[in-house]
């Protein structure tokens, strides 16, 4: 066991709790540094588009998990994300510019989109939200002259730096880079008085106003960055895919969105990750063992969706703390090894508050 | 000095009025308690003093400005903090954190600084740690300073939220039912705080409270209502011998008073 003795006030502030901390992810942060030297091309494929989903996770994360706001329409962001910057790209402004450009676009919509519907909550959020990404999808059918329609749109090769980032491993690179920045700029935000708000904005709405936080403002502002972090991540999906068509940002995949959110861990960054893993890496397991499973399992239709409808019951119903409060059990047993105690282990009964009932 | 008054305050939720023309003033430094049988109307004073409903008429005034039609939020920035009768903590934060949301209106750092985490965010945090370090000091928190709340006593969560109203740093303190769930004990240790705070931080306290020994032990005065209107209204003791505020209470013929 480690207990922190902490004689400054800035090691509360400090992003790694202990040296064990900055060990562990430089060691990580060396790792997915020289994947591509280890993995071949398929896999650094799959593990960018991880990061991609990850950088979504986070921004729904700071939404639902932290702020307790849920959104069924993050799909319609990544959308925007990834045709504002395919858009620009083709219109030949660099690629270095169209990224961000593409964040803070979608950021400026969700703001849009936010403030009026932030004064619901619970479902009816949950279906203003869904109405909003069905608009838009229908927008990106109709609107032929800038999306192409269902003709698709191929998404002209970036350069960074002049270089042309074509193959997996260069989009694994700027996916790497964009799901670090997007993690640092959250963990800052956590520490600071927003981060505080959105939580307190998620445990009590009425005490947060009387402790000073305006309910609308911060909501809306957590709306917009979480749909900015979509956008980016959308920018580099529409990298991923090379060829966008408008029906790729249905309701199912604000719905892996939210699985990430709710498989992951509410409440937790890395949480987000976890989840961001679990759903682009399932569907590549269920792949790899399908034609190996008996009693021609592997041959049945919607498989694949049942599978993440099943699992997500079972989290919830068995683990609402998710993937990342499994690896805090974990860490845990090895930590107190051999001494087990019992009630750290029994089955979690509390669940995370994400809408108040009213 | 006058710090707070209400000039003829009325709420009316459809027929009902829940607070009925109520005007008192409360004095700098002082404890002003308001008691009353249930549904009398005091949470809805403090509901309309904390501005989270408006009232129907009537005047809030605030060390001479009027706050009438104050948004809610700005009420904390003005010096005026509250605690709620079921207490309103973050329940999946820190008492740490529960306590450092309590400087929220004391915060001016902009939120570009925040996303990079500048040199001036870092060190206007290090100014709300030191002071939310004091008021823990204050209150005797320290061994429950990294505890989710969820996992407190309900008597220290009280006294947390007790702490997160001291973190605003107010003039004025509004205590809802500070007693409430708490056992002759803990009651008695809300007491001295409460004097501590008037005395040491010199913070002058509204206090809703059904707990007469808690009203008595602290009060400077008391007013008295029911129905939404105001019974009586002086020390402690003249409140609870006035023969309408025993009626009411009571029900029924008034003996001689005590």
């Amino acid at each position: 066991m480690r207990y922190l003795f902490r004689t400054q006030y800035r090691q509360d502030l400090s992003l790694w709790r202990h040296n064990g901390d900055r060990f562990w992810y430089g060691l990580l942060a060396v790792l997915v540094l020289i994947a591509p030297q280890i993995l071949g091309e398929f896999y650094i494929g799959e593990l960018g588009a991880v990061y991609i989903f990850a950088i979504a996770g986070v921004g729904l994360m700071l939404l639902v998990g932290y702020t307790g706001l849920i959104s069924l329409g993050h799909a319609a962001f990544l959308g925007i994300g990834a045709y504002v910057n395919a858009v620009l790209l083709s219109h030949g402004v660099p690629f270095l510019i169209t990224l961000p450009v593409a964040g803070l676009f979608t950021a400026l919509c969700g703001a849009l989109i936010g403030r009026p519907t932030l004064r619901m909550s619970g479902l009816y959020l949950a279906i203003a939200t869904l109405a909003f990404g069905s608009i838009v999808g229908t927008v990106f059918q109709k609107w032929t002259s800038v999306t192409g329609g269902f003709d698709g749109f191929a998404v002209p090769t970036p350069y960074v730096f002049g270089i042309a980032v074509e193959s997996a491993t260069g989009i694994y690179y700027v996916s790497l880079a964009v799901l670090a920045f997007v993690l640092w700029i959250s963990a800052n935000l956590l520490r600071s008085p927003t981060g505080r708000a959105m939580v307190a904005i998620r445990d009590s709405e009425v005490s947060a106003q009387s402790m000073g936080i305006h309910l609308a403002r911060y909501k809306t502002l957590v709306f917009a960055v979480s749909a900015g972090m979509t956008g980016l991540a959308g920018a580099l999906f529409a990298h991923y895919v090379r060829f966008l068509a408008p029906d790729a940002f249905d309701v199912l995949l604000s719905i892996q969105f939210v699985t990430i959110v709710f498989v992951g861990g509410l409440g937790s960054l890395r949480g987000a990750i976890l989840g961001a893993m679990f759903v682009r890496l399932l569907p590549q397991f269920i792949a790899i063992v399908r034609d190996d499973l008996p009693f021609g399992i592997g041959r049945l239709p919607g498989l694949e969706p049942s599978l993440f409808g099943l699992v997500l019951v079972l989290v919830i119903l068995f683990q609402p703390d998710g993937l990342d409060g499994m690896w805090l059990k974990m860490k845990r047993w090895f930590q107190a090894f051999p001494f087990k105690r019992q009630t750290s282990f029994h089955r979690q009964k509390v669940y995370a508050k994400s809408e108040r009932l009213r | 000095m006058i710090l707070f008054q209400a000039e003829d305050i009325s709420v009316r939720f459809g027929g009902i009025r829940a607070v009925d023309s109520v005007s008192f003033d409360v004095r700098q430094g002082e404890v002003f308690s308001i008691i009353g049988p249930n549904g009398a109307g005091k949470t809805t004073i403090f509901n309309l003093i904390s501005r989270i409903y408006n009232s129907t008429s009537g005047k809030l005034v605030f060390e001479g400005k009027e706050f009438t039609r104050t948004p809610a939020s700005q009420i904390a920035s003005l010096g005026i903090a509250r605690t709620f009768q079921n207490i309103e903590l973050f329940p999946n934060a820190t008492l740490l954190q529960n306590l450092l949301i309590g400087r929220h209106c004391h915060s001016q750092v902009g939120f570009i600084s925040e996303l990079l985490f500048l040199p001036s965010v870092r060190k206007a945090e290090l100014h709300h740690r030191e002071k939310v370090e004091d008021v823990i000091a204050f209150l005797g928190l320290e061994r429950y300073r990294d505890s989710l709340i969820a996992n407190l006593p309900y008597g220290v969560r009280k006294v947390v939220e007790l702490g997160r109203a001291l973190c605003v740093e107010p003039k004025l303190l509004l205590l809802d039912e500070p007693s409430s769930g708490l056992n002759v004990e803990e009651t008695e240790g809300m007491g001295f705080w409460i004097e501590d705070i008037k005395k040491d931080l010199g913070i002058t306290v509204i206090m809703v409270e059904h707990d007469m020994s808690l009203v008595n032990q602290v009060s400077d005065r008391v007013m008295a209502l029911n129905y939404g209107k105001v019974l009586a209204m002086g020390t402690p003791h003249e409140v609870q011998t006035h023969p309408e505020v025993v009626r009411a209470y009571l029900g029924g013929e008034v003996e001689s008073p005590a």
